[in-house]
């Protein structure tokens, strides 16, 4: 398996544990004297082993953003370095060397629908060159490992969609490589096909150190397994950082809109305001609605409460309606504050 | 129909398929190439190149809009450079090759846009070479459809054949022309006319058999 990856000396390794590290990245389509931006100053690192997610509305930019990752999109300007080298410097032959260590999977996961599985899992080793006998054999190992072996003289016509997206991280496995790219590789599957699909990428990352950048428009895919998160909105970088981080305190509005989904909070009274607070499992322990209450004698409103687990930490939050009088609502967010609680105003 | 017809049409039976086989093979050794080159370099595509797909694609359809008849008149020079002779079913070979060249090329250009972009997107980013793209995943894509394409073709190369008669170039075509027309001998008209039919539909009915069973979704 050693020797389908042959990036190694096409890699200058400066001792960062960067994999990706982009750099005022922009992106311009020209079409017919009209400008689009679709990429606009987006800096931000993705390191090695982690599971990286990209999120943002449909029409964000991120699968863009993806594809300036192997160079499938040039960028217009800034630079997007893979290992220290900027992409952008490559000749078509080394461009093609690296990207045989950056796979990548599809929402529609692109298999050929003429070839059998197995056939299919072979194609980045027939790319890579290697002999029959052994790309079968890497084949059928990677099979495996998505668990599909008894499947591998099927079409892939014939399979399910969870099945079909299994064959295409087996095939995405095949070389050896050292990144995976998703693009949205779970939009097209049912819910329960996704969390198998995620927990089969999770396995991977851990026991093959891959290093995982995840392109979703679904907030639960990114909570479920994501170490980082960058935040896409309108060819703009709004956030990044640890998911946990940006879960208890989104700070851009992108956040915020992505972290409480479509706003379905209706309060009562035009005058009154929205907050929402972030608990970790410390403070869930205690009954603090009650206290209030007891203590303040104000009243507020719960307009929606849940708790999740977000990278192994339960958390919770918590919506409420807040009085309409100005000062009976200092007095709660006093109280709140007092607690240690995050509270965070809800944009409407 | 005296015997000496009826041993005419036989012989004029394997004159035409031996015409058709020749000239679909060679059409396709050419026309195959030119299509996929048609393909590649058009706008978007994997090795985009404007003027040479202009070249190759203006002269395609200056060939493809002449009229047979008169492409085989034009070609009677060539034909005897080739051959050694303008008249016969080997020199009918050559303007059916030449006619069928730029059909074929258009149906292969058609047959490889069918393809999913998307494949070509997955192959692009496992590092795989335009070359090695068009004949590890585009060309087997699109076997189904070019194999369609091809019983099209060679049902038109049949057509065509019968044409070839008009200057010599026997098979079913000549035998119609001769005895069917020029001596109203309207059994051997419709004899050769329902041989062709028959012919054609053989022809389709087994391309479309063959692109069934290599479809697999």
């Amino acid at each position: 398996m050693e020797t389908v990856n042959e990036t190694d000396n096409l890699i200058t390794n400066d001792g960062s544990d960067a994999v990706f590290e982009l750099d005022r990245v922009s992106k311009i389509y020209r079409n017919e004297g009209k400008d689009f931006t679709a990429l606009r100053d987006v800096s931000f690192t993705i390191r090695e082993g982690e599971i990286f997610g990209i999120i943002g509305m449909s029409g964000a930019g991120k699968s863009t953003l993806v594809r300036t990752l192997n160079r499938l999109t040039d960028v217009t300007s800034g630079s997007v370095r893979y290992f220290g080298r900027d992409l952008a410097e490559l000749k078509a032959r080394e461009l093609r060397k690296v990207r045989r260590s950056i796979a990548m999977i599809f929402q529609g996961f692109n298999l050929l629908q003429q070839r059998t599985v197995i056939k299919n899992v072979e194609q980045p080793l027939r790319i890579a060159g290697v002999g029959r006998r052994e790309r079968k054999e890497i084949a059928r190992q990677m099979l495996e490992v998505v668990g599909l072996s008894e499947k591998e003289k099927e079409y892939p016509a014939r399979l399910s969609g969870g099945q079909r997206q299994r064959v295409a991280i087996a095939r995405a496995l095949a070389a050896n490589p050292k990144v995976l790219l998703c693009d949205e590789a779970t939009s097209a599957l049912d819910p329960k096909i996704t969390g198998e699909i995620l927990e089969l990428l999770q396995k991977i990352n851990r026991e093959q150190k891959l290093t995982i950048v995840i392109i979703t428009h679904e907030m639960s895919v990114v909570e479920r397994i994501c170490d980082r998160v960058a935040i896409i909105d309108d060819g703009n970088l709004a956030e990044v950082g640890d998911v946990k981080e940006v879960f208890r305190a989104p700070k851009s509005r992108a956040a915020k809109k992505l972290v409480f989904p479509s706003n379905p909070y209706d309060p009562s009274d035009e005058n009154s305001r929205l907050i929402r607070i972030a608990f970790d499992g410390l403070s869930a322990k205690e009954p603090f609605i009650a206290d209030l209450v007891a203590t303040t004698g104000q009243k507020v409103n719960i307009l929606s409460a849940n708790t999740k687990s977000v990278g192994g930490v339960g958390y919770g939050q918590m919506v409420l309606e807040l009085p309409p009088d100005e000062k009976d609502r200092a007095v709660v967010v006093e109280y709140f504050r007092s607690k240690g609680l995050a509270i965070s105003e809800v944009d409407e | 129909m005296s015997d000496y017809i009826v041993e005419a049409i036989k012989n004029g039976v394997w004159e035409t398929l031996r015409m058709t086989a020749y000239a679909s093979l060679y059409a396709y050794i050419v026309g195959l190439p030119v299509g996929v080159i048609l393909y590649a370099t058009a706008k978007g595509r994997l090795l985009q190149n404007r003027p040479v797909n202009i070249v190759i694609g203006v002269i395609t359809d200056i060939m493809r809009s002449l009229p047979f008849l008169i492409l085989l008149v034009l070609l009677i020079p060539f034909t005897r450079w080739v051959t050694g002779s303008s008249i016969g079913t080997t020199a009918a070979i050559v303007p059916l090759t030449v006619g069928a060249i730029p059909i074929v090329a258009r149906m292969v250009e058609a047959s490889l846009c069918e393809v999913q972009p998307g494949i070509i997107e997955a192959a692009t980013s496992m590092g795989a070479s335009p070359l090695h793209i068009i004949l590890h995943f585009i060309l087997p894509e699109a076997a189904p459809s070019l194999l369609q394409g091809a019983a099209i073709n060679v049902a038109t190369v049949l057509g065509y054949s019968a044409m070839a008669g008009v200057i010599g170039g026997g098979g079913l075509g000549a035998i119609a022309l001769q005895y069917g027309y020029y001596r109203y001998q309207k059994d051997v008209l419709w004899t050769t006319v329902i041989l062709l039919v028959i012919m054609v539909m053989v022809i389709q009915g087994a391309g479309g058999l063959l692109a069934k069973i290599r479809r697999k979704a």
